[in-house]
């Protein structure tokens, strides 16, 4: 007889050790059965359609995308999940440690997909080669570690994590990293009970359309729909932004949108309804208008006006100006000049948005992953006209951010759906919605002209950038101040002009991406710099190194350090590679024909934190009566390690391990505000902050014991023991009075950088320090097809103290596949590339081996000497790469991403 | 709506015939495309049908069934002609999606990329399809799929499997991918040759398709005649031979990117089928 399953009919299978049985409908992925039905959020849910493998489970051993796999297939078989492989195979065991000890897992969200991939390789071959893990982990994308360190990791390579107290320079393994290798970290999606209220949005199919909203009632009768959301739902602004000035989105467009994916409505709805529910339906007329496509096209006489009163579609500019470069490029004994273009960029993190909502005793309560809470719940107040003490935002933990999860996405319409509804909400971004409506890396268009003089000293540069900042502003006005700071690279340039602008678009809102602009101005100057090279006939590394800003040399903005200045010694540490890989790339060139090995360098800096604005971080930390010490860890982790290095920071400073400590996260009732995770300033900001925290609470231990400042302290339990050259001495915790966070002694430090504004012409002190990084990059082109594989990186970066040398290298790894991405693949099309199998991004066989150099150039203002480091690991890689691509086929390229067809068709064009 | 999961073939054909509703295998196609809220009548899952499920060689070739999967085929005993199909099973997506995914589904997918078309219509390969109404029918690949996402299939019909006729002895193969990435990508185009050379080294026998530069994959077979009798080494493709094709301009790459690159890559699947 056929075997039909209704709604009721269950099925029975082994889930992990247990037999469980479940009555899927009929369709449904066994990703959501396993996550929904039977409580196991440790599948994780990336795409729902087999592009990113984070779903990954063991179908009677064989690795399957759960999201791809109809539940019912699975009925008498044996599913295997992350959790359930940790709890009993020996096996996933041994691998989640070794994750561990490589910092194999950044984020996690990748992680079971990754770790339940290699347990089934291992189970057929114990000792893999790299190809063959690469093969076998080829279906699972991780944004945030370059995949070096989980193959290491699968092939049982050498650990580099350091056990012990964690001290400063140590590489302790992520504090934060065993819950990420048992599947038991509970990120944005996986808070919310089984079975509450979900919201659907409803978004704009067209980029520019004005609309009408029909009959909501219709819809709100029906049996499972709790409520309707749209613009007159907003008891306060309806509008959010990242900087004051320009707070101009709308959570719910009125009358006309203004991008493909803004939201104009949602439906808080039971589960059942939603999945059943086509948008289509929703009772929404459109009229579709003529859209302003890019920068060019907005500019133009008659074009739309976005936002009433940026005249011509500009946003907003900045500029810096110093010298005179005009007549220095006039006098100039060479120079070259180009127009240099970069498309849109997705962060492409695996975790989408997503979140969850419940008004408790009269207060709303917000679970989403972000990377900034406290600015969610500034931005949530005004949107709800809510009082900042009526919200409580909860961070969750982030699977990949890249300055995306800095804006607010979920968090409105889960606020609002919870207020409406007074009922638990959830949601989740699908990945089209997710790839439509959140921000990206702003598309450039840049022209840029440089000179040297007959020595080959920089002699005048003028440069000018436009940004299609998309339809709202976000962090365009951050990337438009930012760029012209930083266009010089980190060289002394005595004559500059730099002027930015960004331009409204009916594209997706331009935000906050790994960088702020400064990898699009990369590219440009640190292209033209080898042509400059090339046409004194000097060596491009000398070039550099020639020009490298040194210690009291002023910046572009007239800045001088008189300590700190990294370039350098990041560029000199790159002569052996330099030598050593152009000579074998010259030997396989010569008993080569169609494939070509080319090497290439290039510089990078990026100035930490705020530009010229305050940028403050707080950590508050305590010891209860009973010896807990805690630390109020605001400096939200999104993989980077802040959760790891705050902690060393701060530890080291009280003088107590890692290990003694407990963390408290981001909870906006608890923990005081260490600012938005961006702009690489968590290390030196936070970091100060917690340093100043912890010797803080030393001094009070100290002086309530009358030690000196060298004593050796012990916490263990309810007393503190303190060890000088006079002996032991002991403070009892427990006759201390306890405030009411339970603490007997507390601290609670800032820390803002130094910084000065910038005047009109852009002269002043915009960051406290920069950081530092010189990238080598050595490429295979294969000529007849266009295809650029490239085949080694060496990496120095300049991080004034790596306070933990393993989290350095990740971060270097995966800004390295960032900025390979951005520079050979990945290019986001509205309406065109809205998926992870349109959109490409690195998979695990497209990064080759990662050498990192660490060059420690203490910096004063940073903690233990430490520079911020996370965007700067991706700014040199995209020049260097075109660099090396110019070097093998002797095509420079000035349009990324160089896709195979851009390559070729250069290549052709270069023939004669 | 309804979901069935037979274990035997006529069931399976008896829910067909009450159709039209969505035939599902791996999964791997179907929820990619799977369009919020919009969902079919029923589903069919061929999955639990034992008999789909193997790779069978009768005295008139192989057969592959309709639930044998890239990995099973990979796992298979075959000859040398179906080194580019094998090939083409490991450049399917990931690991994931070969121990899921069918090499009918690919088929009845009828996407212009799929990556096992070209490698069987270079083994003469024709798609076996049963329905209630009307039995049997056996329609060549390279009539069955009739355009972009369309097949030669009736509401009411089961693809049960694809048969290949017996290959020469000598007969050699391999398949070329182009993609942007190492993984999980989709073609920008791609070759399988089929090569059979006589005991001088020349070429005997070819059969040469290309898919991702025309809305169906497509053999060569103004070129296939023009090899007879070649040494591989010495071939050289013209845009005659590309008659055929007729590339779009997408995400991946131009259309007259595809026709420039596709020439070499076609040279580059037959010397390496011949000394393969």
């Amino acid at each position: 007889m056929n075997k039909q399953f209704d709604h009721a009919a269950a099925l029975s299978f082994r889930l992990n050790d247990t037999t469980v049985s479940a009555a899927p409908y009929p369709g449904q992925r066994l990703s959501d059965l396993l996550r929904e039905g039977l409580g196991s959020r440790d599948v994780k849910v990336g795409c729902d359609a087999g592009d990113c493998g984070a779903c990954t489970v063991l179908l009677d051993g064989d690795p399957v995308c759960a999201c791809l796999t109809p539940a019912h297939q699975v009925q008498g078989r044996r599913v295997e999940t992350l959790a359930g492989l940790y709890e009993s195979d020996a096996q996933a065991q041994a691998l989640a440690q070794r994750f561990l000890d490589h910092g194999a897992a950044q984020c996690g969200i990748c992680t079971p997909g990754m770790i339940v991939s290699a347990v089934a390789l291992l189970r057929r071959d114990p000792s893999p080669a790299d190809d063959d893990v690469k093969t076998a982990l080829g279906g699972v994308l991780c944004r945030c570690t370059g995949y070096r360190k989980i193959i290491d990791a699968v092939i049982n390579a050498p650990g580099t994590a350091q056990s012990g107290d964690g001290t400063v320079g140590s590489s302790v393994p992520h504090l934060d990293g065993m819950p990420k290798v048992t599947g038991a970290m509970a990120y944005g999606d996986d808070i919310a009970p089984q079975g509450c209220l979900e919201i659907l949005v409803i978004r704009s199919p067209f980029a520019r359309a004005s609309f009408v909203l029909g009959d909501m009632d219709s819809l709100t009768d029906q049996p499972g729909v709790a409520a309707v959301l749209t613009a007159a739902d907003i008891p306060g602004q309806n509008a959010f932004g990242v900087i004051p000035q320009f707070i101009d989105q709308p959570v719910f467009a009125e009358g006309k949108v203004r991008f493909r994916g803004e939201a104009v409505a949602a439906i808080v709805a039971e589960p059942a309804f939603l999945a059943a529910f086509d948008p289509k339906r929703f009772p929404v007329t459109w009229t579709e208008l003529p859209a302003s496509s890019d920068v060019t096209a907005a500019q133009q006489e008659g074009a739309p006006e976005l936002h009433p009163g940026r005249t011509h579609n500009v946003m907003c500019g900045g500029f810096v100006s110093r010298g005179d470069p005009q007549t220095t490029l006039a006098r100039a004994a060479v120079t070259v000049e180009g127009r240099f273009q970069s498309g849109f960029v997705e962060h492409g993190y695996i975790e989408p948005e997503a979140g969850f909502a419940e008004m408790t005793g009269g207060r709303l309560v917000l679970h989403a992953c972000t990377q900034a809470p406290v600015m969610d719940l500034e931005g949530l107040a005004g949107i709800l006209a809510m009082d900042r003490s009526e919200i409580r935002v909860v961070p969750t933990a982030v699977g990949g951010g890249f300055g995306s999860k800095l804006d607010l996405t979920v968090q409105p319409y889960l606020a609002l759906g919870a207020l409406k509804t007074g009922r638990p909400v959830r949601m989740r971004y699908s990945r089209t919605e997710s790839m439509q409506s959140s921000t990206k890396r702003h598309p450039s268009d840049i022209t840029l002209r440089i000179g040297a003089d007959a020595q080959g000293r920089i002699c005048g540069f003028d440069f000018h950038g436009t940004f299609d900042t998309g339809a709202y502003a976000s962090w365009g006005p951050t990337v438009a101040n930012r760029v012209p700071v930083h266009a010089s690279g980190p060289y002394k340039v005595a004559d500059y002009r730099a002027a930015s602008k960004g331009v409204h678009t009916n594209n997706p809102p331009a935000g906050a991406f790994r960088g702020f602009g400064v990898p699009q101005s990369a590219i440009a100057q640190e292209s033209l710099f080898d042509e400059l090279a090339e046409k004194l006939g000097m060596d491009a590394l000398e070039f550099r190194i020639l020009n490298a800003l040194e210690n009291g040399a002023p910046t572009v903005c007239g800045q001088v350090f008189d300590q700190g200045v990294g370039i350098k010694p990041c560029l000199e540490a790159l002569r052996p590679a330099w030598a050593a890989e152009r000579a074998a790339a010259a030997a396989f060139n010569d008993s080569n024909g169609v494939r070509r090995r080319g090497v290439g360098v290039a510089g990078g800096w990026y100035g930490c934190g705020n530009t010229s604005l305050p940028n403050p971080s707080t950590i508050k930390s305590g010891i209860r009566a009973d010896g807990t010490i805690v630390l109020h860890q605001g400096a939200v982790d999104i993989g980077q390690g802040s959760n790891t290095v705050i902690t060393q920071i701060f530890a080291e400073a009280l003088g107590v391990p890692v290990g003694a400590i407990t963390r408290v996260g981001g909870d906006t009732d608890v923990t005081p505000d260490a600012g938005k995770t961006s702009a690489s300033r968590q290390t030196y900001v936070s970091g100060n902050a917690a340093r100043l925290s912890g010797e803080a609470l030393r001094a009070q231990i100290l002086e309530k014991i009358n030690v000196g400042i060298d004593a050796r302290l012990t916490i263990d339990g309810p007393e503190i023991t303190a060890e000088d050259s006079a002996g032991l001495h002991t403070l009892s915790l427990a006759g201390l009075a306890a405030d009411e966070d339970g603490f007997v002694l507390h601290a609670c430090e800032s820390y803002d950088p130094p910084t000065k504004p910038l005047d009109a012409q852009g002269q002043g002190a915009p960051y406290a320090q920069f950081g530092y990084a010189a990238h080598l990059a050595v490429v295979e082109v294969d000529t007849a097809m266009g295809t650029v594989t490239p085949v080694k990186f060496v990496a120095a970066h300049d991080v004034g103290k790596a306070i933990n040398p393993m989290l350095v290298e990740g971060q270097v790894h995966g800004g390295i596949a960032q900025g390979l991405g951005m520079a050979l693949m990945e290019e986001y099309l509205p309406g065109r590339t809205e998926n992870l199998h349109d959109y490409l991004i690195p998979t695990i066989g497209d990064i080759p081996p990662i050498e990192t150099i660490i060059i420690e150039e203490p910096d004063a203002h940073g903690p233990h000497g430490a520079k911020g480091l996370g965007e700067h690991v991706l700014i040199p890689t995209a020049p260097a790469l075109l660099n090396a691509i110019k070097a093998a086929t002797g095509v420079r390229h000035r349009q990324v991403p160089a896709t195979p067809a851009r390559v070729r068709t250069e290549i052709l064009k270069a023939q004669p | 709506m309804s979901f069935y999961r037979p274990d035997h073939l006529s069931d399976a054909l008896e829910i067909a015939a009450q159709g039209p509703g969505k035939i599902v295998a791996g999964g791997t196609d179907l929820y990619p495309s799977a369009k919020q809220g919009q969902r079919p009548e029923f589903y069919l899952d061929i999955t639990a049908v034992q008999e789909l499920r193997r790779v069978r060689f009768t005295q008139t070739g192989t057969h592959i069934g309709a639930g044998v999967t890239w990995s099973a085929l990979v796992a298979a005993d075959l000859p040398p002609a179906f080194d580019a199909l094998k090939a083409a099973a490991l450049e399917i997506g990931s690991v994931q999606i070969q121990n899921a995914g069918t090499v009918v589904g690919n088929l009845c997918n009828a996407s212009p990329a799929a990556d096992g078309v070209p490698a069987l219509l270079a083994l003469d390969a024709a798609v076996e399809i049963l329905s209630t109404a009307r039995g049997t029918r056996i329609v060549p690949l390279d009539r069955f799929i009739t355009n972009v996402r369309q097949t030669d299939l009736a509401g009411d019909e089961i693809v049960t499997g694809i048969r290949i006729p017996p290959q020469p002895g000598n007969m050699r193969s391999a398949f070329e991918k182009l993609g942007s990435r190492r993984y999980l990508v989709i073609s920008i185009c791609m070759t399988a040759a089929n090569i059979a050379c006589d005991d001088q080294g020349c070429i005997e026998e070819a059969r040469i398709a290309v898919g991702a530069c025309s809305p169906v994959a497509q053999r060569l077979s103004t070129l296939e005649g023009r090899l007879i009798g070649q040494r591989p080494a010495d071939i050289e493709v013209t845009p005659e031979d590309l008659a055929p094709l007729c590339p779009i301009n997408d995400v991946r790459g131009s259309a007259a990117y595809r026709m420039d690159v596709v020439a070499e890559q076609v040279a580059r699947a037959v010397r390496k089928a011949a000394v393969s």
